[in-house]
């Protein structure tokens, strides 16, 4: 219990890059306000340059993500919930600080911590249950499996502050991934928050990179970047849906689009998620000696 | 391996005898019309276009040019089939129909050969025992799946998505058409296919085989014509799918085109994959698998290997067996069973595969060719290699389309691996060696999405092909090309 | 003995260096070969060529002279009612049936070839091989298809058996030698492509698949590892070496799509009978009737067609 003449010390959120928790090169930052106009904190208004930096380090760290052992996958998204859930009261605080009752804010992070379980699960499944050993007619050896698609940008769910980043980051680099993620917009508290969760989680440096700022400023760079493999995007906007699908183009990037789902149900999360953001490899080898 | 001195002579001699497959088997009208809602109708606005042979310049046939309102007679077509009939067959008999197909195909598969040569001057060696056979298999194998798409996808129940609007290129055309056509039909769609203008021969034969089949009117709707009949079909308001195969251009344009109407799409689009050639390899099935790799269909593969990657140590010994073999290859008339490459598919392509061939030598590359004699009339390529090039060069970077090879060396495992990889294109990939660990490293991190190691170019209906990157989106062949035609939804 | 010191003083080629071989990538190679259609003129021409390239055999433990006698006849008078035709290369015998070859083909100029070295298992000592060897020569053969010690490959003897290659080639003097691998019982593809590197260094002419005994024999899978093996020494020293494959060829057809092999793999300068061979016995035959159907148009019986 804080003694009554205790000033508080309030968080500072910072963005979340390379492992790193730095301030938005561009200096700017946006008033996160409650319901009486009074300010809950400032958050970073990230710019195109801390996407870049973020693209720069997700890339960095793909490679050897996607190495790491489909165990050790699981084990660290197991990590990430244990930490989640040590830290429960915290997220619970933030939401209700955004507007959620103190019911609902409970019962979205108790979902998020299962969420995370659920994928980490998944980790060393899905391969088995999305491969093939196809029965070519030649003497060939011939079999298909999942590979991560690469770098994948999110634009998180703008309606939750946490489950649906969650539901979204979690099956993308259980596939080994590396993501870049937009926190939403009216409520980008948590995300920060989860990504403080992550570096205490041996989740490596720039497998999960976490801005926060505006959608009108972020989306087209999550769109159009050229080394971005695959765009997320998980509201049901016309615009953005047509303004993200354009500018993927550039590169053919896949674009996953999650609309009108509600991420607290558990019927959101399935292993077709963790293949939205997989390729499909196959190899042919001759039967011969 | 020093350079060799003493070359091997393959003029001279004996020689082999024209070798012409007979033509007089095949049924080739002198005008084709759009084939809609079961029946072949003529375009509204009457316009025709011709269809010529490339490897002579002669007509074909002159083959209806299509409309936006022509395709939109053939949309509605496939809409009403689709909500009146197919969606409501029950699933084995949908798949039954698709079976047949396959039959009539194999039937007529000498007929289908002829004209695949006839009209896209791939040699008919290719088409007898390459393109008939695998698109007949190709509807053989997704017929199957038509009433057992529960058990593709745990969990989930698949649901057709309605009409699909399919553009096909003009390389493997029937083939093409089948890898549209058969899982579409399988999982309960009805389609509107649309021909390249330079081949649309096979796929109005095809639809000769899907009325003879019995198939109800309008599930399979052909549209033929050029660019703009199939900017009419993609950007169709009532059309729940587009499947393209070409260029990774026109790939982007139709995604944009796409954005924000929620249709599903699939695209399969460019390559420039790396064939890497280690110094353990079995070097001369490598040679054969380079050759394979690049003049096989002219070239005019997608996922051809296009770039050769040598380890330094046997770089000459590697080049000087590829020159050697290259002198064995006949180029010339496509319906002689004896040759290995036949004409370029149109005066428009030869034009680009030419001006590489000027970029490659304007930029310090080293130009070798077959010594084959080439006909004077058609259009016509000898294969080429060049060598004493880089990444930087564009004939090592951009899709050329032809029987052009560029030719790099390297020195360790990851410069293979780096150089491979360096391209923005992701479809295919080569690796040979004789070392199983190496294979694996290979062909793990290659990033494409059909890594062919100690072979090139295979095809099978069962094997799931399409690339990573900008080499396209979605899979076809498989059991993952089913993804392409369904909604999944819960159970 | 001196034949061994000379053997000794001779380098083992670097086997380490011979490449690899992909079944596969073979089995697809002669699948092209095959889809070569070899129409009218080209046709008349190859089965001509066949027939001057078949060396026409017989052995068995039932070999008489009289046997012997009657496919020299053969040899020379392959159809007299068809004018114009080559005769074949070479008739093939075990070495105590040289003599009445020899006779039998006086005047003309049908080489003499001999099988030697304990034909067809080669498991004997060295110096009875060598003694069958000149016994060959001495008779009046000029060709010695000599088999290599196939147990001792196996072993891992390489040494021996380039030795013994060597001492062979030594003591047929003038004699053309023939290295039989017997392919069948080498198992891998790999290894037909080191007996045959190793055959070659040791002095080999020709070097041949099979000694008709052992199944499989000639297949165009391992006719085609050994035309490689030939281009890649030829390529490396400058020297030709011929080509034999022997056994299970019976059809005009299959030797027309060996021809196709040997043009495309070897080129024009091997397309004759002194580069390349067919151990045969009813290959001749079958080429005959298939000449005469490119010439009456009809198709043949064979009752037209002498059996010897």
């Amino acid at each position: 219990m804080a003694s009554a003449n205790r000033i508080p010390v309030d968080k500072t959120y910072k963005i979340y890059i390379d492992g790193k928790f730095p301030r938005t090169e561009s200096g700017r930052y946006l008033s996160l306000l409650d319901k009486k106009e009074k300010l809950i904190a400032n958050v970073c208004r990230s710019s195109r340059k801390d996407f870049r930096n973020a693209v720069l380090a997700a890339r960095k760290a793909q490679a050897g993500w996607a190495k790491a052992s489909a165990y050790l996958r699981g084990q660290i998204l197991y990590r990430i919930a244990e930490m989640l859930e040590g830290r429960a009261e915290q997220f619970v605080a933030e939401l209700t600080m955004q507007g959620n009752t103190r019911r609902r804010a409970e019962k979205e992070v108790a979902t998020a911590i299962d969420r995370l379980i659920y994928y980490a699960g998944w980790a060393d499944k899905y391969q088995q249950v999305f491969s093939s050993v196809n029965p070519v007619s030649s003497s060939h050896f011939n079999f298909s499996v999942l590979e991560p698609t690469g770098v994948v940008s999110i634009i998180a769910p703008d309606d939750s502050g946490l489950i649906g980043l969650v539901s979204n980051v979690a099956p993308a680099i259980v596939g080994g991934n590396t993501v870049v993620v937009l926190a939403s917009e009216a409520m980008p508290l948590c995300a920060i928050s989860f990504a403080e969760v992550l570096h205490a989680s041996d989740v490596p440096a720039g497998v999960v990179n976490v801005l926060t700022g505006l959608r009108s400023e972020l989306t087209e760079q999550f769109a159009s970047h050229m080394d971005v493999n695959a765009v997320a995007y998980t509201d049901s906007d016309q615009t953005t849906a047509c303004r993200v699908q354009t500018l993927a183009a550039e590169n053919i990037k896949h674009v996953v689009a999650r609309e009108a789902i509600d991420w607290s149900s558990d019927s959101s999360a399935n292993p077709y998620l963790i293949r939205d953001t997989q390729e499909v490899k196959t190899t042919w080898h001759p039967i011969g000696s | 391996m020093a350079t060799p001195q003493n070359k091997l002579a393959f003029d001279g001699g004996w020689d082999y005898d024209p070798a012409p497959e007979s033509t007089d088997h095949i049924k080739l009208q002198k005008r084709y019309e759009l084939f809609i809602g079961g029946e072949f109708v003529a375009p509204g606005k009457g316009r025709y276009f011709d269809s010529i042979n490339p490897a002579n310049e002669k007509k074909l046939a002159r083959v209806a040019d299509a409309d936006e309102a022509d395709v939109d007679r053939a949309v509605q077509a496939a809409r009403k089939a689709y909500k009146g009939v197919w969606s409501r067959l029950p699933a084995k008999e949908r798949g039954k129909y698709i079976f047949r197909i396959a039959r009539i195909m194999q039937e007529r598969a000498r007929e289908f050969a002829a004209i695949e040569s006839l009209d896209g001057g791939k040699p008919i060696r290719e088409s007898r025992d390459v393109d008939v056979p695998l698109a007949a298999a190709h509807f053989f194998y997704y017929a199957g799946w038509a009433d057992k798409l529960e058990y593709a996808f745990p969990g989930r129940r698949a649901r057709p998505l309605g009409v699909a609007g399919q553009v096909i290129p003009w390389n493997f055309p029937l083939l093409m058409a089948a890898w549209k056509i058969a899982p579409a039909l399988a999982c309960g769609n009805t389609v509107v296919l649309k021909p390249a203008e330079t081949t649309p021969l096979t796929a109005l034969k095809l639809a000769e085989v899907i009325a003879d089949a019995g198939l109800p009117p309008g599930v399979v709707n052909i549209v033929t014509g050029a660019g703009k009949t199939g900017a009419a079909l993609v950007t169709h308001p009532d059309i729940d799918k587009v499947a393209f195969t070409g260029s990774t251009n026109v790939g982007r344009i139709i995604q944009r085109a796409l954005a924000g109407t929620g249709k599903r799409y699939t695209l399969e689009l460019g390559g420039k994959a790396a064939n890497v050639i280690f110094e353990d390899a079995a070097i001369d099935q490598a040679v054969e698998g380079i050759v394979n790799g690049i003049f096989f269909n002219q070239g005019h593969v997608c996922c051809a290997g296009s770039r050769l990657l040598v380890q330094e140590s046997v770089a000459d010994e590697v080049i000087e067996k590829l020159k050697s073999r290259m002198e064995t290859l006949i180029v010339g008339d496509p319906m002689d069973k004896n040759t290995d490459i036949g004409a370029i598919n149109s005066a428009m392509q030869l034009e680009k595969i030419e001006s590489y061939l000027k970029i490659g030598a304007d930029e310090g590359g080293e130009m070798h060719q077959s010594s084959a004699r080439l006909p004077s009339k058609g259009y016509w390529c000898a294969p080429t290699i060049f060598t004493n090039v880089a990444q930087s060069n564009r004939v090592v970077q951009e899709e050329i389309f032809g029987p052009v090879l560029a030719i790099q060396t390297f020195r360790t495992f990851d410069e293979a691996l780096t150089k491979a990889n360096n391209t923005p294109y992701g479809l295919s990939g080569g690796v040979w060696t004789d070392k199983g660990a190496k294979i694996f490293k290979m062909t793990q991190g290659l990033r494409a999405g059909v890594i062919w190691a100690n072979t090139f170019n295979k095809f099978d209906p069962t094997s799931p092909f399409g690339g990573y990157k900008e080499s396209g989106v979605g899979r076809e062949g498989g059991l993952h090309g089913l993804d392409a035609y369904v909604r999944l939804g819960a159970e | 003995m001196s034949v061994h010191a000379v053997a000794k003083s001779l380098p083992l080629p670097d086997l380490a260096r011979v490449p690899t071989v992909d079944e596969v990538g073979v089995d697809e190679r002669v699948a092209r070969f095959q889809t070569r259609s070899i129409k009218t003129a080209s046709k008349l021409e190859a089965l001509k060529l066949v027939l001057s390239m078949i060396d026409l055999t017989t052995l068995e433990g039932q070999d008489t002279p009289g046997k012997v006698r009657q496919l020299c006849q053969k040899a020379i008078h392959l159809h007299d009612s068809f004018p114009g035709l080559p005769h074949v290369a070479a008739v093939c015998v075990y070495p105590s049936m040289v003599e009445v070859a020899k006779r039998a083909l006086q005047g003309t100029d049908i080489n003499i070839a001999s099988v030697a070295t304990a034909f067809p298992s080669g498991m004997s000592s060295r110096a009875v091989k060598l003694d069958d060897t000149r016994m060959a020569v001495a008779a009046g053969a000029n060709e010695i298809d000599m088999v290599i010690s196939r147990g001792k490959f196996l072993a891992g003897d390489y040494r021996y058996v380039f030795d013994e290659i060597v001492a062979v080639k030594e003591a047929c003097g003038g004699a053309h030698l023939k290295v039989i691998l017997e392919t069948g019982e080498l198992g891998t593809l790999d290894r037909v492509r080191r007996a045959s590197v190793l055959a070659m260094h040791a002095g080999a002419d020709f070097i041949k698949t099979s000694t008709g005994k052992i199944q499989p024999a000639a297949t165009m899978q391992v006719t085609l590892v050994m035309l490689l093996a030939i281009r890649d020494y030829y390529v490396e020293t400058g020297r030709m070496v011929g080509m034999k494959p022997a056994g299970g060829i019976s059809t005009a057809k299959l030797a027309i799509h060996y021809l196709v092999m040997l043009r495309e793999t070897l080129g024009n300068a091997w397309m004759s009978p002194e580069w390349f061979r067919f151990g045969a016995s009813s290959l001749a035959n079958d080429v005959l009737m298939q000449i005469m159907k490119q010439t009456s148009g009809y198709y043949q019986s064979a009752d037209y067609f002498s059996k010897d």
